[in-house]
């Protein structure tokens, strides 16, 4: 298995063909992986906050769930991929610490989880899988072709969904 | 009257903000001296502006695993304050402190985990103490709360009040180490507007 494609917090990538996509500790932000199910094309989201409407300086579209998901899938289509064949699977939105600095960011990570899920509702895309909340970080990698999401937790066996 | 802006912070800033460090985070290293009876190094402060993805990488990797000791920071200025730690560097230090009474290997149970907390509690309020007496403003701190998990998955706790304002995160850090093997960090992350207040209190900013 060659080097896996990076995405980094507040960012998203379409997965080049035959390889893997990963994004490295998550934390209350949620990964998003997409697929299409024909093409076995793919790409993943690293989605930071819920709402891109409840923030003024919202020019990154990648770091907002309602954005980021549907830049994703935007151009996953660009390259020939086809909505109605589309397939989502979710991780992350954890509760790192029991308290938030700011008051307007209580429980973020479930509401990253519940926001995803909205946009994907909308756009019609299932979710065939996920491993969210609670209280600890992930990494995961998305292998496209095979449709494999793997978690990665601390002190926690790899586990594939 | 310019306010602090993310997009163009003056070099002058960045020089009282680094000092900002020195004098915090060496009145922490110095507690934490005391608690522990050795010497602790500290290395000269770094004022990071940092975008999203580099975030991790800036703590020794996204997957390294850390004890992160979270406090917020509460009156003039809001934010928040990290004490970190890599896992084995935690234990070591809970083992230094319970003398002989810490279990074996880099996991840590509920007392071992509250006494981690306690020395977080204690040099978080030494470095928050001189802050406060240098700009004469009232700083108070939350009780702390402790993670151990990626260090990816804990910097996103500030990394996310930053991404409501733009997208990079700006951190006082230092870098503290003791003869043997200590090796953590402070993290000061004043919330955005608290940047502003800091600099005025410190007469440097209109």
């Amino acid at each position: 298995m060659g080097m896996l494609i990076k995405v980094g917090m507040a960012d998203l990538k379409l997965c080049p063909k035959g390889q893997g996509i990963t994004t490295l500790g998550l934390g209350s932000c949620v990964g998003v992986a997409i697929r299409d199910t024909a093409t076995k094309d793919g790409g993943l989201a690293h989605v930071m906050l819920p709402d891109s409407t409840a923030i003024r300086n919202n020019s990154n579209i990648a770091k907002f769930a309602d954005t980021g998901v549907k830049e994703l899938v935007r151009q996953m289509e660009a390259k020939g991929a086809k909505r109605s064949r589309m397939t989502a699977k979710i991780a992350g939105g954890a509760k790192m610490f029991s308290f938030q600095n700011n008051s307007s960011l209580v429980n973020v990570g479930d509401r990253n989880v519940e926001a995803v899920k909205k946009v994907l509702a909308e756009l019609k895309i299932p979710i065939l899988a996920q491993d969210t909340g609670l209280n600890f970080g992930r990494t995961v990698e998305f292998f496209p072709e095979s449709g494999d999401f793997v978690i990665k937790a601390v002190g926690k066996p790899v586990k594939t969904i | 009257m310019a306010d602090f802006n993310l997009d163009n912070v003056d070099n002058m800033y960045f020089d009282v903000l680094k000092e900002i460090g020195n004098i915090g985070a060496g009145n922490a290293a110095s507690s934490l001296a005391q608690i522990l009876q050795t010497k602790v190094d500290m290395k000269v402060p770094r004022v990071e502006l940092l975008d999203f993805d580099q975030i991790g990488a800036a703590i020794g990797g996204e997957e390294q695993i850390m004890a992160g000791i979270y406090v917020l920071v509460q009156g003039d200025i809001t934010g928040s304050i990290m004490f970190l730690l890599e896992q084995h560097s935690a234990k070591s230090l809970v083992r230094k402190l319970m003398m002989g009474m810490a279990t074996e290997g880099d996991d840590m149970n509920e007392m071992e985990q509250s006494a981690l907390k306690e020395i977080g509690n204690i040099i978080t309020g030494a470095y928050l103490n001189s802050l406060s007496a240098l700009t004469n403003m009232t700083i108070t701190e939350s009780v702390p709360d402790l993670t151990i998990d990626m260090a990816g998955a804990i910097l996103s706790v500030p990394a996310i009040e930053f991404g409501m304002v733009g997208d990079k995160m700006l951190m006082i850090q230092t870098n503290f180490t003791d003869d043997e093997e200590i090796n953590g960090y402070f993290l000061l992350v004043p919330d955005l507007p608290s940047y502003s207040t800091l600099l005025k209190a410190l007469g440097v900013m209109q």
